[in-house]
Order: C-alpha cells, then sequence, then structure tokens
C-alpha cells in the first residue's frame, strides 16, 4: 500500500501544537503504517517536497520566509491544514501587529538593551509588517483550533482524511485557547 | 393580560402581549443563540447575535415584541451565515487572544463560537491598538476584550444604581468608559460591587490576580439578584 504523504511545517509558533501531534501517543504506531512524514521539523529535509498529500502548519505567517514557503507549500500540498491557534487566528504572534515593526525592534533590541546594541537584520528573515493567520496568504482546508488542539481533535482530522471522508470537526472540536 | 397568537417556525404558540420574540423562543424551548442579553437586564440589541427571521425581515428577537400573526422563524441558513458573519466581525474587531485570557474556558464568546461553528474569521482582523486599565484596586477593564454589550453599564445602573459605566465614541471607536472617562480607580461613585465583573461575558472587565483561565463568572447571580427584588 503506498503510504499518504504528509508533511508538517512550524512557522511562528512555540512547537505546542508538534507536541499535542506526539501526544497522539500509541495512534502514532497506527499512523506510520498509513502515513509517511516527508517534511517535518524533526525530519532531515532542505527543501519542502513536492506531491504531498497533507500539510499541516503550525505557526502564523510573520516573516518573508514564511510568506514564500507557505505558498510553494499550497503548490505541492493537495491538503492543507492549519494546526492550532496561530495558524488560525494569528493568536500570540498577532499581537504585536497593533505595533509598527520599527517601534517593535526598537523596544526589543534598541536603546542598549542588548550587548551588542544592535537590531539584528543579517540572516534572519524580515518580519512583515503585520503577522497573518495561514488562510489571510494562502487557502487553507481545514482549521484545527486549540492552542495548542488537543490530540484527539489532531487524530480525529487524520484518520478522516485517511478514510477519504471529510473530518467533522463541531462543538468543543472548534474551542480556540 | 390580552394573549397574543403568533407563529414560530410553523408552531403556533400564544403568549401575553409585551413579550419579546426571545421570551417567547425560551417559553417554547427553542434555543436563540445570544450574548448582550442577560436575564434580569434590560434588552438593548447591542450584538445582534439573536436575529430572527419574521416575514423576510431580520430583527433582533430580545427587542422585537411580538403582534398578532407574526411569523417567526429562528433557525434557517442565512440566519446562521448571518450570525456567523457577525461572530466574526466581532471576533475581527478587537484583540480576542483566547489562550493567553484569563477567562479562557469560561467565556461567552468562546463557547458561542462553537457552537455557531465558526471555523476561522474570514474578514480581516482589525488589530487595532487599545488600553488597559487597572486603576481599580480589584478590578480590570481590558478594552482587546470588549465586545461592547453594554453588560456593565445596564447591570451599573440598573441594578446597583451606580452608573460608573458608560459608552463614548460610536462604531469601532466606541469604548466603555468610567465615569465620563475618568479612570476607573478614580471613580468615586464606584460602589467597588463587582456586579460588573460578573456579567462582563468575556475577559474585558476582571478581578486582577487571575491568570490565564483562572476567571470563571457567575452572571446568574445578578439574575438571582434581580428576580429576588421582585418577588419579594
Amino acid at each position: 500500500m503506498t503510504k499518504v504523504r504528509v508533511a508538517t511545517v512550524w512557522f511562528s509558533g512555540c512547537a505546542g501544537c508538534h507536541m499535542s501531534f506526539l501526544d497522539l501517543d500509541e495512534l502514532l504506531i497506527d499512523l506510520a503504517e498509513r502515513i509517511e512524514i516527508v517534511k517535518s521539523p524533526v525530519v532531515d529535509t532542505k527543501e519542502f517536497p513536492e506531491n504531498v498529500d497533507v500539510t499541516l502548519i503550525e505557526g502564523a505567517i510573520a516573516n518573508e520566509e514564511h510568506y514564500e514557503l507557505v505558498r510553494e507549500i499550497r503548490e505541492r500540498s493537495k491538503i492543507v491544514i492549519a494546526m492550532g491557534d496561530c495558524a488560525v487566528t494569528g493568536n500570540v504572534p498577532s499581537m504585536r501587529n497593533g505595533i509598527s515593526v520599527n517601534e517593535l525592534l526598537e523596544g526589543v533590541y534598541g536603546n542598549e538593551r542588548t550587548t551588542t546594541g544592535t537590531i539584528p537584520n543579517e540572516v534572519v528573515p524580515t518580519l512583515l509588517a503585520r503577522v497573518r493567520p495561514v488562510h489571510e496568504v494562502i487557502h487553507v482546508d481545514y482549521f484545527l483550533h486549540g492552542c495548542p488542539p488537543p490530540a484527539a481533535v489532531i487524530g480525529k482530522a487524520l484518520l478522516a482524511l485517511l478514510d477519504g471522508k471529510t473530518p467533522e470537526l463541531v462543538g468543543r472540536d472548534l474551542k480556540f485557547g | 393580560m390580552k394573549e397574543i397568537l403568533i407563529r414560530i417556525d410553523g408552531k403556533e404558540v400564544s403568549a401575553p402581549a409585551g413579550s419579546t420574540i426571545l421570551e417567547v423562543a425560551k417559553q417554547q424551548g427553542i434555543p436563540i443563540p445570544t450574548l448582550c442579553h442577560l436575564d434580569g437586564l434590560s434588552d438593548i440589541g447591542a450584538c445582534r447575535m439573536c436575529i430572527v427571521d419574521v416575514g423576510g425581515k431580520i430583527v433582533t428577537s430580545c427587542t422585537t415584541k411580538i403582534a398578532e400573526g407574526m411569523e417567526v422563524i429562528t433557525n434557517s441558513d442565512r440566519l446562521a451565515e448571518l450570525r456567523r458573519l457577525n461572530l466574526e466581525l466581532i471576533f475581527a474587531e478587537r484583540n480576542h487572544v483566547c489562550s493567553m485570557c484569563v477567562s479562557n474556558n469560561h467565556c461567552e464568546l468562546q463557547d458561542l463560537a462553537c457552537d455557531l461553528g465558526m471555523q476561522h474569521v474570514e474578514v480581516p482582523y482589525a488589530y487595532p491598538r487599545l488600553s488597559l486599565d487597572a486603576s481599580h484596586p480589584k478590578f480590570i477593564i481590558d478594552q482587546n476584550r470588549c465586545i461592547l454589550c453594554g453588560r456593565c453599564v445596564r447591570v451599573c445602573a440598573e441594578v446597583e444604581g451606580a452608573h460608573v459605566w458608560g459608552i463614548a465614541g460610536r462604531g469601532s471607536e466606541a469604548r466603555v468608559i468610567t465615569e465620563l472617562g475618568i479612570d476607573w480607580g478614580d471613580a468615586e461613585m464606584c460602589t467597588d460591587c463587582g456586579k460588573c465583573v460578573q456579567v462582563c461575558p468575556t475577559g474585558a472587565i476582571v478581578e486582577k490576580g487571575k491568570a490565564a483561565a483562572e476567571m470563571e463568572k457567575h452572571p446568574e447571580l445578578v439574575t438571582t439578584l434581580k428576580e429576588r427584588r421582585e418577588n419579594d
């Protein structure tokens, strides 16, 4: 049986959603029979692969790298799932949105707040003016709410998709926070 | 009292003249989502969640009184869509970050998003920069989480009789204020009773010293208080 190609990515978030994914516990063993993780923070692949069946996105779109990569991910994935409140609403990362990027960087790195006294502008990607939920940048097929989404909700969505069904996310499955 | 005959979701019912559609629906066990409504306070139709269809016209059921022969539909695809859009607009207007909120897991706005099946907020978030007033010794008002339901204004005026709370500004610029816009801590009319805290449906008006998800409220206390006063 060909395995379903699943990717997970980590944008502006705390990795808590990935932790919740690992909290699937013994279900991970069953899933391993049916899916192959082709790209993930725990898989050492540099490029986002082609022909991915399902991509789970943790985190909001906060910088130029996220912005480029998420569009590439959309092109290469059949189904895209926003996993967790940062991806779905912007959540904590978006709390900076009422502040301009300059004011923010000055506040954190300016006025001799760091030993070097400079604002980092090399190697790290440039911040977007506003942190955005994933669906504001690309089309998202399903939304997993929660900070993090309970493992049961992630499992429910994945198992439904593996069975060729639409995940039925209702009631408390949709609780933010 | 004169009884009036109306049809609600196809069912013919009679209710006393002067009843609102919401009251009649409740008596009939027909659920209508509400947010600014609280039993014991007057109704102002602020949140627009309780909309129903009366002969093709969309009205707020909490402020619309029944009339002879009225045909009411409480649930349809159109109503569900409008309620969900309305809810999205409420979420998008301020900064509701459930995970960091003291009212997480005990929030009427959060519950409504579950009940109405809001998958995500399609309208763009406004991300306004808003203030927080912690000048009161016991309580905090965080404008980021206020949905302008006006329960604080009504409970303070109608139940406590202190008239501390008001609403200033219009539209998205509207803000709940204490005593014509002075700091809450300087508001001399405030009796520190905390009724505004208990009725606030979100984490906007809260007790100090609470961490995320620790703020549980009891708006039903105000309902009970009002009932007992009326029955005495």
